[in-house]
């Protein structure tokens, strides 16, 4: 089966990240498709490259990168919910005129589009959220 | 068109938190106007303090929040005429649909009528309709 994963909240003051993780893991353990995995509201902040986690705890946006290296897959952040949160990468920084970016490798900024096109192609849009 | 070109489904957005206090209303209203754009089949559902959202009359300066409330209105230009309100969810808030926004679209099989989008349902009848779509956003 062709899943698309949509990530509602951030990481850590939420769970929805880490179980998302988890599901994507096991849908791919047992040879279902990642259309595309799709973070909006906090859950752009899922992105950031500036996350210092203590070190016996997960670091989840590293985690993801890893995942979507691996296997591939395609992760995209809403353009609109992270400019309101301060999520960019190279070519928003020079856009907006800003001084750095925050985009961890294997994430990309994209529009909202991308969640109704996920909607369309997968067999499941499955929700990770309030 | 958009990609996935051809295939119609059926696009359930439930929204079910109050307009202010968290930015899910707005972000989901965000969502709605860009879906318009893809030609599938919309359908809204307001349930839980989700109806607040529809109210009139909100007034935000005091708050000093943006009132995007009109927005809603214009949902009949975007062609979205399947707004779902939950019965039971007003009753539980002492509201009825005349405390609600009047939503409507102009029919353009029908000499562009302008009709009523916002329909109030029970319970029930909003399982079925959830029960019917293909992807459902939950806000």
């Amino acid at each position: 089966m062709k899943f698309g994963i949509v990530i509602n909240e951030g990481p850590y003051t939420h769970q929805s990240s880490d179980s998302a993780l988890q599901f994507v893991k096991s849908a791919l353990a047992k040879g279902h498709d990642i259309f595309r995995v799709f973070f909006y509201h906090d859950g752009v902040n899922n992105g950031t490259s500036l996350g210092v986690p203590p070190q016996d705890d997960r670091n989840l946006p590293n985690e993801w990168s890893e995942l979507a290296e691996k296997h591939d897959l395609d992760l995209v952040v809403c353009v609109a919910a992270a400019q309101r949160r301060g999520m960019l990468d190279e070519d928003e920084m020079k856009r907006h005129d800003k001084n750095s970016n925050n985009l961890v490798k294997g994430f990309r900024i994209s529009g909202l589009g991308q969640l109704i096109e996920a909607g369309i192609q997968a067999d499941r849009l499955v929700t990770f959220g309030d | 068109m958009e990609d996935g070109e051809g295939i119609i489904k059926k696009f359930c957005y439930m929204n079910r938190k109050a307009p202010y206090g968290t930015i899910y209303a707005l972000e989901s209203l965000e969502v709605v106007l860009i879906a318009a754009a893809f030609d599938q089949d919309i359908s809204l559902v307001f349930a839980d303090d989700g109806v607040y959202q529809l109210t009139k009359n909100q007034e935000t300066d005091g708050i000093g929040m943006k009132n995007f409330s009109k927005t809603y209105s214009a949902l009949g230009d975007y062609d979205i005429k399947k707004i779902y309100v939950e019965k039971e969810s007003l009753e539980e808030r002492g509201l009825s649909v005349d405390d609600l926004q009047a939503l409507k679209y102009e029919d353009e099989d029908d000499d562009w009528v302008e009709k009523d989008s916002l329909f109030v349902v029970g319970s029930e009848e909003l399982t079925k309709i959830i029960n019917e779509q293909d992807v459902v956003l939950s806000f």
